[in-house]
Parts: structure tokens; sequence; C-alpha cells
């Protein structure tokens, strides 16, 4: 009985991550209607840039946000400006091959600079700390914190965008980019601070990651495709129908691993597939 | 000008793909994995450039033709011969409830679906003990012996099968696109809400193009791992070499093009041939070329050279 509570627990609790490595990518959808393919890349970016400090700095792995963070919210400002804008139109098909070009490019630059060699960040005794709330039943610490902060993120992303002018611009835009322009917005502005913002979490996201578990250039895809299922499984442009998302997936991925390790992975993208075919819109869809 | 210049491209072509009749074992294997590219990405341009159906995930269909071969061939004692059109028709029948269920997923978000199908037959093969699980399983000699005893008579008979795979799809895709059918694709294509309401079924066409790729797909999956003869789920289900790589090359050569694939095909190839001892920077040119392609020229090599032609001979342009 404690054993299957604690593998719920312990799934619930992973959720917090593939919260943050979806929050980013609905956002930037639902401004502007583009899937970042490269998504998944841009989060081991965070993470392998985190990396970088530690081993230029020995700075510890979590202070690193402090730089991450920003950098990464300068590069997607950049990237959407320069090149992301210029996809954008009727048709869905280039702002997806464009992104999936540079997936292929971020996982190549990571791999001549990092080789193809799993890391992690040390994080130190930090992410293995737990609380133990019944015998037999341990909370990490590391991942109860990361699921909070997951929290406090789409907390404060709803707060952005519906409590400042510059998120009411966001939505608006992504309501009517015509009519917006006529209010004297730029639109490839507010586009390129939707990027940042979704870069900024991102990086954040990959930072967390690093430092609990293991990742390598090639894990960019792995992670695109668990954030799209909590978005899809939550309900598309429901933040925290995402969260729950999240933490559904986690749940299943936690029931497969405890079947068989192979079982993992497999399991959650069984669950995602199954859900899809008894809620196509998803488990906690918006309210029209 | 321009129907000659078609007239000596196309008969180099015919030059060059005679070349594997005469050539060694390492030409023979090139124009059978040339065709073989030539193939997918011809289904690809079908899918994405007429239907608009943006599949990231084909390489689920090209691993399960494979595998399907195998068992089939392993467990079964079948012929390959006459496995590999169960192969496709496996790959279609499977394609037809994963098609209805992905198709839920709009747009964008069915082409990451795409992906996670194909996650979950290379992480579902890895699973069964009976395919060898992550490390795979090989044909049995004697069925490859079966096909030929001499290893530069057996590369030839794939290559002739890869080939002849190639210019079926290719003409089979020509003429379905001259067809209603191909009619109702070009609609979507061009306008998918002004096709849908005069008439034309969008789902419904969409997803019998998915069935029909998807067949084919795994024809072309099972014939080169056929020739491989060993089958393993990451180099079955690879994004990398089954998906990725025909995106580039349709986006290079120019998608919703009839001439799209062939001209990608061949600027990929000798882009590989000088460059792909590169390793990763080789990758980050081709990605970036593409990238380059969709910004610039979104129309591709031959979007680029039909404008051209139109401008310097505007009097045959015609209206």
């Amino acid at each position: 009985m404690i054993g299957a509570l604690d593998i719920v627990v312990q799934g619930l609790l992973v959720g917090g991550f593939y919260a943050l490595f979806a929050t980013g990518l609905s956002l930037i959808f639902g401004v502007m209607r583009l899937v970042n393919l490269a998504h998944g890349d841009v989060i081991v970016l965070g993470a392998f840039a985190a990396l970088f400090l530690v081993q230029q700095t020995g700075v510890q792995p979590l202070l690193c946000v402090v730089l991450v963070v920003p950098l990464m919210a300068g590069l997607g400002y950049l990237l959407q400006r320069a090149i992301l804008n210029r996809t954008l139109g009727a048709n869905i098909l280039p702002p997806l091959l464009v992104t999936f070009g540079l997936s292929i490019v971020i996982q190549n630059g990571l791999l001549l600079g990092f080789s193809a060699d799993s890391q992690k960040l040390p994080m130190g005794h930090l992410t293995i700390v737990s609380v133990s709330l019944l015998p037999g039943l341990n909370v990490g610490l590391y991942p109860l914190g990361v699921l909070i902060l997951a929290a406090l993120v789409i907390g404060g992303l709803q707060m952005f965008l519906y409590r400042t002018a510059l998120g009411t611009a966001l939505r608006g835009t992504s309501d009517d980019p015509v009519t917006i322009r006529l209010m004297g917005i730029d639109n490839r502005h507010i586009f390129g601070i939707a990027t940042a913002l979704s870069f900024a979490v991102a990086g954040l996201a990959g930072v967390l990651m690093g430092g609990y578990g293991n990742f390598s250039p090639a894990a960019g895809p792995q992670n695109l495709l668990f954030g799209f299922e909590a978005i899809i499984i939550g309900g598309l442009g429901n933040l925290w129908g995402t969260l729950l998302g999240g933490m559904i997936l986690g749940v299943a991925q936690a029931i497969g691993a405890d079947i068989d390790p192979g079982y993992q992975v497999l399991a959650g993208h069984i669950a995602f597939l199954a859900i899809l075919l008894a809620a196509p819109r998803g488990l906690f869809p918006r309210m029209a | 000008m321009r129907d000659r210049a078609a007239i000596v491209f196309g008969l180099s072509l015919l030059v060059c793909a005679a070349i594997p009749l005469f050539g060694d074992n390492g030409e023979r294997q090139l124009g059978l994995e040339f065709a073989a590219t030539l193939t997918l990405a011809t289904l690809w341009n079908l899918l994405a450039g007429y239907a608009g159906v943006i599949s990231i995930g084909q390489q689920a269909y090209v691993g399960l033709g494979g595998y399907v071969l195998f068992a089939l061939t392993v467990f079964a004692g079948m012929p390959v011969l006459a496995a590999l059109p169960l192969a496709a028709a496996a790959c279609g029948l499977i394609a037809m409830p994963a098609g209805r269920l992905l198709f839920r997923l709009r747009g964008p978000h069915f082409a990451i679906g795409t992906w996670v199908l194909a996650e979950v037959f290379r992480l579902s093969a890895a699973q069964v003990s009976a395919l060898g699980g992550g490390s795979g399983m090989s044909l049995p000699i004697m069925s490859i012996l079966a096909i030929s005893h001499s290893r530069p008579q057996r590369l030839l008979d794939f290559y002739l099968l890869s080939a002849a795979l190639a210019l079926a799809t290719s003409a089979a895709v020509a003429v379905l696109l001259r067809s209603r059918f191909g009619l109702g694709l070009t609609a979507i294509r061009d306008a998918e809400a002004a096709a849908a309401s005069l008439g034309v079924d969008v789902m419904a066409l969409k997803w019998i193009v998915y069935v029909i790729t998807a067949a084919l797909t795994g024809l072309t999956g099972a014939l080169l791992f056929l020739q491989n003869v060993r089958i393993s789920p990451d180099a079955a289900f690879s994004v990398n070499d089954w998906t990725a790589n025909v995106i580039f090359i349709v986006v290079i050569g120019g998608i919703g093009r009839p001439a799209g694939p062939l001209i990608g095909c061949l600027v990929f190839f000798a882009f590989r041939a000088a460059f792909a001892g590169y390793g990763a920077w080789y990758l980050i040119g081709l990605g970036g070329l593409a990238i380059a392609m969709m910004l610039l020229q979104p129309q591709g090599i031959v979007g680029f050279v039909e404008a051209a032609w139109r401008r310097r001979a505007p009097a045959r342009a015609g209206v």
C-alpha cells in the first residue's frame, strides 16, 4: 500500500519538471501559434550553459540561473526577431521546418562543444535531501522545490498576462494580430518578448533538470515530447492544466518504471495516447 | 530551351541510373540508397507538400516495415520477397487507426504526435526479447542466400527493386495528383478552408494520404533493412536518418513541387559525399542550409529555377 502511494508521489513530484518544459512551449503557441520543435534542445542548451559556467568558475550550479535565464531570454528575443518572425503566417510549414532545422543545429553544436557524453550538474547533497512523510514514504526536497517553483512560474505568468499592460498586449496579439497593430503595438516586438519568456523558462528548466538527471546533446527531443504531452493531457491553452498534465505524465512514467525500468518513458507515451483517445481536448479543457 | 534542358537532364539521369548495373558493390549500394531516399522524399512531399500533413514521425513506418519483414522471415519462415508486400500491408493497416487517433491533434501538434508514435514503436521494439530487444536481430543466412549466393548479384537485385519502387512511387504520385483526388489535394494545399467549403472532405483526404504513404514508407523500410541484413530499434526508428534528412531534401529541392524530391536528393547526396567527413559540422551545415532555404527561397531550388525561366522567357510562360 505504502509502496503504491510512494510510486504515485514520486511521479507527481517529477511533474514539476515536465510542467516547466511545457510552459515555454505553450506560451509561444498561445501567442503566435508557433510550435518550436527545438524547444527541448533549448532546454538542454540551458543545462549546458550552466555546465560551462560551473566548469569555468566552480560556482554552485543553482546560482547559474542568475546568468543563464537572462542569457536565454536574450537569445530567444534575438532568434524571434532575426529568424522566427519571418516564418509566421497562415502556412504552418515554415515555422515547423525552421525550428526542426534549428533543433539539428543546436544538437550538433552541443556535440562539438561538449561531446556526446552524458552530463550532470554537480548539485552536491541538495538533490538527495528528503523528508519522511510516512514510514516508507520519502519526499525529495529538490523535486518538491521544482514542483513549487513550476507552480510559481505558472502563477507569475498568469499574473503577467492578465495584470500588466505588456501581458495584455501579448494576449491581444494572440487574439487579433491585425487589430492590435492599430493600437500602436509592434507585433514583432511582442512576439520577441513571448519567445524571450519561453526561453527564460526553458533555461530555468534546463538548469533544474541538469542537476537532477543526466543530460546529453541528444536529450532535447525527449524533453520536447514530455512537455508537449503535458500540454495536451492538461488541455491546450490551460497553464494550470499543463501543471496537472505534467504530474499525470510523471505518475504514468513512475508506474511504468515500477513494472520495468524499460517501460518508464513508454508508459508515459501510452498514457498520453490513451488520454488523446478518451479526451481529445485534454483532461482540463479551457472553458470557451 | 526549357524542353532541351529537361531532355538533357533526363538522359543524364538515365545514364546515372544505369551505372550500378555495371558498377561495383559500392556503386550498387549507393544506387539503392539513393533510390530508397528518393522514395521516402517523394512520399513526404506528397504528405506535406500537397496534403498539408506534416509528419516528423515517418520513421515509425520505416522501422515497422523493417521489423515486420524480419519477423515474418524469422518466425514464419517466409521468403523475403513474399514478406515485402506484407510489410507494406501491415504498415498501412496500423496507420489506419493510428492516423484516426493522431488527426485529433491539429496542425503543428499533429507533427509532434507522429513523433510520439514513432517513439512508442521504438521503445516497444526494444522491449520485445523475441525481436532481440535493444540490440536487434539479423536475417537468417539461409533467407539471404535464397535471393542469390553472390553478393554483387544480391546488391544488383536490391538496387533494381529500390529503383523500381522509386519509379513506381514517383509515377503513382504524378498520376494521383492529376486525378480528381489530386485536385482535391492541391486545393487543400492552396487554401484548406476554401477547399472544405467547396465540398472537399479535407480530413478524409488527409487520412487516405497518410495511410498510403505509411504503406509505401514501410515497403521502403523493409527493402532498406533487407539489404542491411540487421535491424535494431535505434537504427530502424531513427528520426535523423529517415525523417530529418528527408525533410531537408524536400525543402532544399522544393516542397510541393513534383521535381523537388529528385533535385533535393541530388543536392543532398552531393553535399553528403563532399562534407559527411566533417561529422557534426556537416549536420549543422545541412540544418542551416534548410533554414536558409525556408527563409529565403521557400519554393526550393525547383521554384527558383522556374521563376528564373519565367523571367527569361516571359512570352512562353503563358497567362
